[in-house]
């Protein structure tokens, strides 16, 4: 937007008209992101809210059901996204150096990562399909003591899984975004935020997956 | 400093509202003046199909028999409480004045996210036209409060369409709050410090905070709603071990915080007039800046309060009660300072003025019952009554459309270029103030005589009150249609606006043409002295 009236004003690459210089504006963003990761921690702390409460309603019905995740591609899959998050961080170094090619190189490779995740993810869901452990009128489960109380913590892996591979299937969109950006030479060393917000995007989506690895797969698993 | 934009001087200046015509001018815009214009004429429609809905119960109401089924009066008043709070109140002042406002205040030519700012004006309208389809598909009738699990199972309306609707409203405000947050951050001119924010952008700051922490909280719950609605999995129906006082607790963590959402900026705006028709600095101004973070920060830890007979367990009610009533303490705070303002003030009684008067005594009455209701022995007694529906239509309707009217009227030179005509706004004030008090003091005895709320027939003792009632709505209405009237012929042919025709201070009366130019400001704005200047000390003035 309003890059002819931007260039007739400064020539800052990518300052927008309304901002008295790139620091400022920079500045914006980054507050502007850290803003939004506020609201995607409320929104996942809606539903860790309602885990906690049923965690503790029913806790013999959440350590049966945990026989049930698969771990070791849980682990793998933790294994990925903390990779990726390294990959990321290399990105945004390598902007930060202007080295283009390197640049491209790891949002690539941060890319497959993501994919990998979700490819695995995918075989997990397909998992619970075939064993019937999706809620709702399909739904099967092998302790018929705790059918109603496994439905529930089932909707809450899904509901919670689920919106975290949304996130992730945002993130690999924008990488998608950044690589074409990239590769069209639209970042300088003098300007790159673009990387840096998404960066900033990435990290969270991992964490969030750093704690339902653990709350969802591990606990109670030993019982 | 050095980037700014240099405006050519010609005689006829142009302004935000003559820089570009057609519709594509308006519906591409990134100017926050013309996004604020959006969304006020947008959510002025939605005010009128709400009122509508409300027409539709207060005839309904006049006889004990009713008109209406049932089912229907369940839809009325569900949908009239879900465009009123999700698509007129919550969006009413920050995005119209606000979005207007924020960046004329601080002295800056945008707001730091311009395509963001139209982006949730889309949002907005989006979310809007679902909910509208799925009224117009028959409706729903949840209340506004969709409760499971008759939300999530039972109700056989168009309940998951109405939640994506306000689902995605849920970001247009997100958005906002997340733009202003940055904005005041940032962008602010040389001499803006903190200390000198007009209260204005204090109290918008405040919301901010509460549409960004509170809403993805609703959209949340609104998901778990739509999957459950779905697949029946149970997770908020007591038949199968699901819970739906845990759905009652994720839907107040918002909405209780949203009730503050839907005041804040009432108050932002009445801290603004009072001080310019008093011609008197706004007595006590870091407290009354303070108080606005303390409610937002408060209204946070008190949601319990409207799970007192939910099942909710003693302990949690009594601590909730407590934290209730020092949510009173900001509140009394401004109405204290306010007043403090007036006093000894040199008072001039134009609209706006009256508007402030009207708020101020409203807001009083809705607060203090609010402490009635937060007390609970009271509140077993009152709870789900029409007592409940005047204590909140005080506040909501006598303090925040109130404000909002008060508001409209102030800046309405600003935003126009024209004077509306102060004659026929006095007597709507005098309509609506009137109209207003007619309509829901009934409604305090009515609750507590015991008639409970959500009910399409009465018992025919109640009758008297009702009848009453619905007159003071019928005033109500006509309070409400002909600012409409005469603020549409003054945009077109009210006399033109001197730049500052109420002598106010602030950056968007003083620094900046009206109507102000597509930036704003022809020269870099700088602040030398405190908000509120009007007895023009130059000394900085410490607490109180
Ligand atoms: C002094 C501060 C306030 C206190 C102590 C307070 C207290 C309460 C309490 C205890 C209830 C629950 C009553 C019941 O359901 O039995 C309630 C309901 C309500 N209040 Fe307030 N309130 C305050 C301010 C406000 C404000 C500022 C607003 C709106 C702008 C508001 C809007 C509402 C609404 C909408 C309800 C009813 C919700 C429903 O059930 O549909 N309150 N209030
Ligand atoms: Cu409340």
């Amino acid at each position: 937007m309003g890059d002819s009236e931007a260039t007739l004003a400064v020539h800052e690459p990518g300052l927008k008209h309304h901002f008295d210089d790139s620091a400022q504006q920079f500045q914006s963003s980054t507050l502007g992101m850290w803003v939004f990761l506020v609201t995607e921690l409320m929104f996942f702390g809606g539903m860790f809210g309602g885990y906690t409460v049923y965690r503790n309603m029913y806790p013999d019905a959440f350590a049966s059901t945990s026989h049930f995740m698969n771990v070791p591609i849980g682990a793998i899959n933790t294994g990925v996204l903390i990779f990726s998050s390294f990959t990321m961080v290399m990105a945004v170094r390598s902007a930060q150096l202007g080295q283009k090619k390197v640049l491209i190189a790891f949002l690539i490779f941060t890319l497959l990562l993501g994919c990998l995740f979700l490819t695995l993810k995918y075989v997990e869901y397909h998992e619970k399909w075939v064993d019937h452990h999706i809620p709702g009128p399909g739904f099967q489960y092998a302790d018929t003591r705790y059918f109603h109380q496994a439905q529930i913590l089932f909707f809450l892996y899904f509901a919670m899984t689920g919106m975290h591979a949304i996130h992730m299937i945002v993130g690999v969109g924008m990488l998608i975004v950044l690589i074409s950006m990239a590769a069209r030479n639209r970042f300088t060393q003098a300007w790159y935020t673009p990387v840096e917000m998404i960066g900033l995007y990435w990290h969270f989506v991992d964490i969030v997956w750093i704690f339902l690895f653990p709350l969802l797969y591990l606990i109670g698993h030993t019982k | 400093m050095s980037t700014y934009l240099p405006f050519a001087r010609t005689e006829a200046r142009t302004n935000y509202l003559n820089a570009d015509y057609g519709w594509k001018s308006w519906l591409f815009t990134t100017d926050h003046k013309r996004i604020a214009l959006l969304y006020l004429f947008s959510i002025t429609a939605f005010f009128f199909v709400g009122g509508a809905f409300a027409v539709g119960m207060r005839v309904n109401l006049l006889t004990p028999e009713g008109i209406f089924a049932h089912d229907t009066y369940n839809k009325l008043f569900t949908m009239h409480g879900i465009i009123m709070v999700f698509f007129f109140l919550v969006p009413s002042i920050p995005a119209t004045l606000g979005n207007f406002l924020v960046p004329l205040m601080i002295g800056a030519r945008d707001l730091a996210f311009p395509r963001i700012n139209l982006l949730s004006w889309y949002l907005y309208m989006i979310g809007g036209a679902i909910a509208l389809t799925a009224i117009v598909k028959g409706g729903v009738d949840t209340g506004w409060t969709f409760y499971a699990p008759f939300s999530s199972t039972y109700s056989n309306t168009h309940v998951i369409l109405t939640a994506i609707g306000v689902f995605v409203s849920g970001f247009s405000s997100i958005l906002t709050g997340l733009n202003f947050i940055v904005t005041i951050h940032t962008m602010r001119a040389p001499g803006m410090t903190w200390g000198r924010l007009p209260l204005f952008v204090w109290g918008h700051y405040a919301t901010s905070l509460i549409q960004v922490l509170g809403t993805p909280v609703i959209a949340i719950t609104l998901v778990l709603l739509g999957l459950e609605r779905v697949l029946h999995a149970g997770i908020f129906d007591p038949a199968v071990g699901g819970d739906p006082v845990l759905f009652q607790h994720l839907f107040w963590f918002y909405s209780h915080p949203a009730v503050y959402i839907m005041i804040l900026p009432g108050m932002a705006v009445i801290s603004e007039i009072i001080p310019c028709f008093s011609r008197k600095a706004l007595f006590g101004y870091t407290f009354v800046a303070i108080s606005s973070i303390a409610i937002a920060v408060l209204g946070f830890l008190v949601w319990g309060h409207h799970l007192f007979v939910a099942g909710q367990s003693m302990y949690a009610s009594m601590v909730f009660s407590l934290l209730s009533f020092l949510v009173a303490i900001p509140s009394a705070i401004k109405v204290f300072n306010w007043t403090a303002t007036m006093y000894k003030g040199s008072i001039s009684y134009e609209t706006p003025m009256l508007y402030a008067f009207g708020f101020i005594g409203l807001f009083t009455i809705g607060g203090l019952t609010g402490l009635f209701l937060a007390t609970l022995a009271i509140d077993v007694h009152v709870t789900d009554t029409y007592f409940v529906i005047a204590h909140f239509h005080y506040i909501m309707v006598g303090g925040m459309v109130m404000a909002y009217l008060g508001g409209i009227h102030f800046w309405f030179p600003k935003i126009s270029g024209r004077m509306y005509p102060e004659g026929w706004a006095r007597f709507a004030a005098l309509i609506v103030f009137v109209g207003f008090n007619l309509t829901f003091f009934p409604q305090f005895i009515l609750g507590y005589q015991g008639m409970p709320r959500r009910y399409a027939h009465y018992p025919p003792e109640f009758q008297v009150l009702n009848v009453m009632s619905t007159a003071g709505a019928s005033i109500l209405a006509v309070g409400y249609l002909l600012p409409i009237i005469y603020l549409g012929w003054a945009w077109r042919k009210g006399p033109k606006a001197p730049q500052n025709p109420w002598n106010a201070k602030g950056l968007e009366w003083e620094q900046s043409p009206t109507p102000p130019p597509t930036y704003n400001f022809e020269t870099q704005p700088v602040v030398t002295e405190p908000a509120y200047n009007y007895s023009g000390e130059s000394e900085e003035v410490g607490i109180g």
